[in-house]
């Protein structure tokens, strides 16, 4: 079962790296779920798998074996939640973007918006002639 | 005294929340002020305490230890949590006398107070998931702040911000959950007596992946390109709070991880640590003195300069430790009194372009003066705190026989100082290259750089107090086992 979980996170990974490496912000977007599945996936398989064991403890401490791990399943649900937020925020976000920059293409988007000339000796001399 | 631990957690979100109800400005302003000034005295007493009584630890819910969410204060925790205030009451007094009515309408201090509530609450957390959810929270809030507002360049700086910050997020989640698959903990006290039983390669490989989300979180090389695309695109009274805070919580991060977990192989973890520190101590530097304008130059030094806290961490010895912790503290004072200066010559002069600018020195001899005390203190001249900072780094690497990271921060002092002058003689000496009408410099935006100059001019002054609880902090850290009983209740 693990094997194929494995063989599962890292397709998911594969995919969810490729799309994040497009230079479309949708396309981002969508690689960024993809990846945050695997990453839940893969916490779900580290937390050891097993089909329908019972979370259950008896009132007297002793454990119902075989038991299975709810801590995984409480963790991945916090990380459901906060991926659905953040997704959220980047869709509106991405939203903006395309309304103000006209582009939803990263690769468009300069690192700043004038380019600055680092002063050199030579700008001093020029700026000293004008 | 269990609540003084969960204080500077519900300052901020309570006055965070009030922000979001109240929704008169005025009201707005004074809930912005009073809430940070109770965060720094809430700070202050949680550092009197740690100090006095040794670690202190809180189980929320009474559940016990390993199992419910713990919060802890050391002194590293204590520490950070106090300059957090002393940066957040510093950012809202300029905030205030900034005025910028827009911004404010739209938040500014609700979001300012959220930011500051997911910062405490990763200093003080004892959980490693819970870690991730403070990150969250501090994200979230960082997200709208960079992009409050709605700027062109904030929106192009605020894309790239949120996808390297969800990349991050994805690599921190990942490594909680294999390490969590490895030991069966995720309280972080617990998970210290547990490594020790797993393998030695996958306990390495698993500290590259923290070290590469918290990476990222406190732009060290390779993953430093973000900061500067960003952080210079919003207004100073948000990028200054950012600049002090978020690359520190990275680096607090850091310095928890591989002092409390993976400790067992550090020829290799740690000495990765002193390339990366090497690396972003010197692409820094040397970037930001190719830089023509004044925001994105200052971004640089603070990518260049978290080098320094990694240094400490390489070496791992008490005093480069120590040497860390002040290093970090004295960082989020000078970094964001340069951002707030930075924010007021552009007020002056209309531009951050170093070209366009010049001519301050005559019209404003005492904003000079202003500028070249937090500069010195970056560059690491005495007497100011980032000299103490540099002195002990560098005593430490000379007692750890680490000459080829001395020499590179010794390096980068200078090279800092030859940025800095640079700076100097654009802004300020160079006659400007077209004439300006010297307006007045409104006494409430001087008010905010000159306390954050005269704090890094104090600290240097009278370095013993500060430097005496970065040891304190450093011996802690060194000895997992009081944070362990601390958290545990029993040494094991």
């Amino acid at each position: 079962m693990e094997i194929w979980m494995a063989f599962l996170v890292g397709g998911l990974t594969a995919v969810g790296v490729y799309l994040m490496l497009r230079p479309h912000l949708i396309q981002f977007l969508i690689g960024f779920l993809v990846l945050g599945n695997a990453a839940n996936l893969l916490i779900f398989t580290a937390g050891r798998l097993g089909s329908s064991f019972p979370p259950l403890v008896q009132p007297s401490g002793t454990v119902l074996e075989p038991i299975a791990n709810p801590l995984p399943q409480a963790l991945i649900l916090t990380a459901i939640v906060i991926g659905f937020a953040l997704a959220a925020f980047g869709i509106v976000l991405f939203f903006r973007a395309q309304a103000v920059l006209h582009t939803l293409n990263a690769e468009a988007m300069p690192e700043t918006l004038e380019a600055a000339p680092a002063p050199s000796p030579v700008d001093e001399v020029r700026e000293e002639r004008t | 005294m269990s609540w003084l631990l969960v204080l500077p957690l519900l300052i901020p979100l309570t006055t965070g929340i009030l922000c979001l109800v109240v929704a008169s400005r005025p009201a707005q302003r004074v809930l912005g002020l009073v809430g940070a000034l109770g965060l720094l005295a809430a700070a202050i007493t949680l550092l009197v305490q740690v100090n006095q009584r040794g670690i202190q630890a809180v189980q929320v819910g009474n559940w016990p230890a390993p199992f419910g969410i713990t919060f802890v204060a050391d002194h590293l925790s204590a520490l950070m949590v106090l300059i957090t205030g002393v940066v957040a009451m510093v950012v809202a007094l300029y905030a205030l006398a900034e005025g910028d009515q827009p911004r404010e309408q739209l938040g500014y201090y609700a979001l300012c107070h959220f930011l500051l509530f997911g910062v405490n609450g990763a200093f003080l957390t004892g959980d490693l998931f819970n870690l991730y959810v403070w990150f969250e929270v501090l994200l979230l809030s960082s997200f709208v702040l960079m992009i409050l507002g709605g700027s062109k360049a904030q929106l192009m700086g605020g894309v790239k911000y949120f996808a390297v910050s969800l990349l991050s997020s994805i690599l921190f989640l990942v490594a909680v959950g294999l390490l969590y698959g490895a030991t069966g903990a995720l309280n972080m006290a617990d998970l210290a007596t547990r490594v020790g039983s797993v393998a030695p390669g996958l306990l390495s490989a698993l500290a590259m992946l923290f070290l590469g989300a918290f990476g990222l979180k406190a732009a060290v090389f390779p993953f430093f390109f973000w900061l500067p695309a960003s952080y210079p695109a919003p207004p100073v009274m948000i990028s200054a709070l950012f600049a002090g805070l978020l690359t520190k919580v990275g680096v607090y991060a850091l310095i928890r991880v591989f002092t409390l977990l993976f400790t067992q192989d550090t020829a290799f973890t740690h000495t990765v640590l002193l390339w990366v520190a090497g690396l972003t101590l010197l692409l820094g530097v040397l970037l930001a003195l190719a830089q023509g304008e004044l925001k994105r130059l200052l971004s640089f030094q603070l990518v260049s300069h978290i080098g320094y806290m990694l240094m400490g961490l390489g070496i791992l010895s008490p005093l480069a430790l120590a040497g860390s912790v002040f290093y970090a503290l004295n960082h989020m004072i000078v970094i964001a009194a340069l951002f707030l200066l930075a924010g007021l010559l552009q007020r002056l002069q209309g531009t951050t372009v170093l070209v366009r600018m010049g001519g301050l020195y005559q019209s404003h001899p005492w904003l000079a003066v202003l500028f070249l005390l937090p500069a010195f203190s970056l560059a690491g001249l005495p007497p100011f705190s980032g000299f103490w900072a540099k002195f002990t780094l560098v005593a430490a690497g000379l007692q750890a026989g680490q000459y080829a990271i001395v020499t590179v921060a010794l390096l980068v002092g200078l090279l800092t100082l030859l940025s800095m002058g640079l700076v100097f003689a654009e802004a300020f000496w160079k006659n400007p290259p077209k004439p300006f009408s010297p307006s007045a410099t409104p006494p409430g935006l001087v008010l905010p750089v000159a306390l954050l100059a005269l704090l890094t001019l104090g600290i240097g002054l009278w370095a013993e107090p500060l430097l005496g609880l970065s040891q304190a902090a450093a011996q802690e850290l060194l000895e997992p086992s009081r944070y362990i009983e601390a958290v545990l209740g029993v040494s094991r």
